[in-house]
């Protein structure tokens, strides 16, 4: 596993328990069935209206009528149900979804995420971004620990306008696990044959270490 | 009273210039397409203010009415899947309101329920509560949300009786049930319509009193170059 985005969504999968209701969203989130423990059964919600998303369709099994949030074509697995978007938000909102597992421009070391725009930039997409991470009851976000420019995304406070504030629980690079507890950020798993120096100096959030 | 039954072209004649009009649907998915194809061809309304999730894509559903610059606002929440309308916004062609996804259902689902507004913790503290009350209720920080109505609502099902009860299928139900219950005038597009009592009462999703015009479908997802993939 030399993709770091496979590395992450592999570490990710382990977080997820049996019989959670589960939210992912595009991008690295989308590689964690693919790394599940058949054992562990999940139930995979999207916010256009389907709990019990299945697979990728075979091209016989194609619905145009059926896809996920990021507008791909899925299945159902069986037990599936559909609703309409203010239902699936009630959901959200709710508290009624318990793992939501997205990505992030940033985070801060108080658990702050900016997921859905750059200043100045040109992404004007907020979707479902701010009800999940503000409505599930666990926020995991997987991120590379840089930016292609080689910036942290781990940092003191974000510069990017927020998604959501002390929202976040974890944190997964493809070099470390870090955990929010009691409002503290606190590194607790090295990922990857990464060191502590690695994580340190692509970190610059205030952190402790703690490791499992 | 029972819907109309009417050509796309004869149900959206009365659209005109400066109306508000919901349009339903997930990116093209559950979207009125024979509706929105009859509002670009047969009708000049413009300075429209258009509400749906996204503004089509590229010269594609909506990304129609975008490119004949008849849309004056829009309100969304997700224009990124539109590149043109990421610019027309981003140059200030295009007025606009960005709305959380779920914010924008609920505000909708309220406007057709009689509900006055609403305090949510989506959005509060961030850049898109700029200009909105907050306050703090059980010391979580919320954000006041109005109710959204409209004029029109354009609205796709895939199956509807003559009365116009509608049923949804699959993942096109999405912004449809709740549009269709905000607007002074509902013009739903029917894919297979049939006679009072087709469709089991209790698998009825959105009842007929909110629907004033049925509509045959005339263009579906997989006539649109590209749907899908």
């Amino acid at each position: 596993m030399t993709d770091a985005r496979d590395v992450i969504a592999a570490r990710a999968a382990q977080e997820l328990r049996a019989g959670e209701i589960v939210n992912l969203g595009i991008g690295i989130p989308n590689r964690i069935p693919g790394f599940l423990d058949p054992a562990v059964e999940v139930f995979l919600h999207t916010e256009n209206g389907l709990l019990g998303v299945g697979p990728r369709p075979q091209p016989d099994e194609l619905d145009l009528e059926l896809i996920d949030a990021g507008k791909k074509p899925v299945t159902l697995t069986a037990g599936a149900a559909l609703f309409d978007s203010a239902a699936s938000f009630a959901m959200i909102r709710g508290g009624h979804i318990d793992t939501v597992v997205l990505g992030a421009l940033q985070i801060s070391e108080t658990g702050d995420i900016a997921n859905w725009m750059v200043p100045g930039g040109k992404a004007l997409g907020v979707g479902g971004a701010m009800d999940l991470v503000v409505g599930a009851k666990r926020v995991i976000v997987t991120m590379t620990a840089l930016t292609p420019a080689g910036e942290p995304k781990l940092i003191p406070a974000c510069t990017f306008p927020l998604t959501a504030l002390g929202v976040v629980k974890v944190v997964i690079t493809e070099h470390a696990v870090f955990r929010f507890v009691d409002g503290e950020l606190i590194l607790t798993e090295l990922l990857g044959g990464a060191t502590e120096a690695v994580v340190a100096a692509e970190t610059s959030a205030r952190y402790r270490v703690a490791l499992d | 009273m029972a819907a109309q039954h009417l050509s796309a072209e004869e149900a959206i004649a009365e659209v005109k210039d400066g109306d508000t009009i919901m349009v339903g649907g997930f990116g093209l998915v559950g979207a009125p397409l024979s509706l929105i194809d009859a509002l670009v061809e047969q009708s000049s309304a413009k300075d429209l203010t258009i509400i749906s999730n996204n503004v089509g894509e590229p010269g594609r559903g909506l990304g129609l009415l975008l490119r004949q610059g008849r849309i004056r606002k829009s309100i969304a929440s997700f224009f990124t899947s539109n590149p043109e309308a990421v610019e027309a916004a981003s140059s200030g062609v295009l007025a606009y309101e960005l709305i959380p996804q779920g914010t924008l259902a609920e505000a909708i689902r309220a406007g057709g329920a009689g509900i006055r507004g609403f305090y949510t913790p989506v959005g509060a503290g961030t850049d898109l509560a700029a200009g909105r009350e907050q306050r703090e209720i059980d010391g979580v920080l919320c954000v006041l949300q109005p109710p959204i109505t409209a004029d029109v609502a354009l609205i796709y099902a895939t199956w509807g009786d003559r009365l116009g009860n509608l049923r949804y299928r699959r993942t096109a139900q999405n912004f449809n049930p709740a549009m269709a219950s905000a607007a002074t005038l509902t013009i739903a597009e029917v894919a297979e319509l049939c006679e009072p009592g087709g469709i089991e009462p209790e698998s009825i999703h959105t009842p007929h009193l909110y629907v004033n015009r049925i509509v045959p479908s005339t263009l579906r997802l997989a006539d649109v170059p590209g749907a899908g993939t």
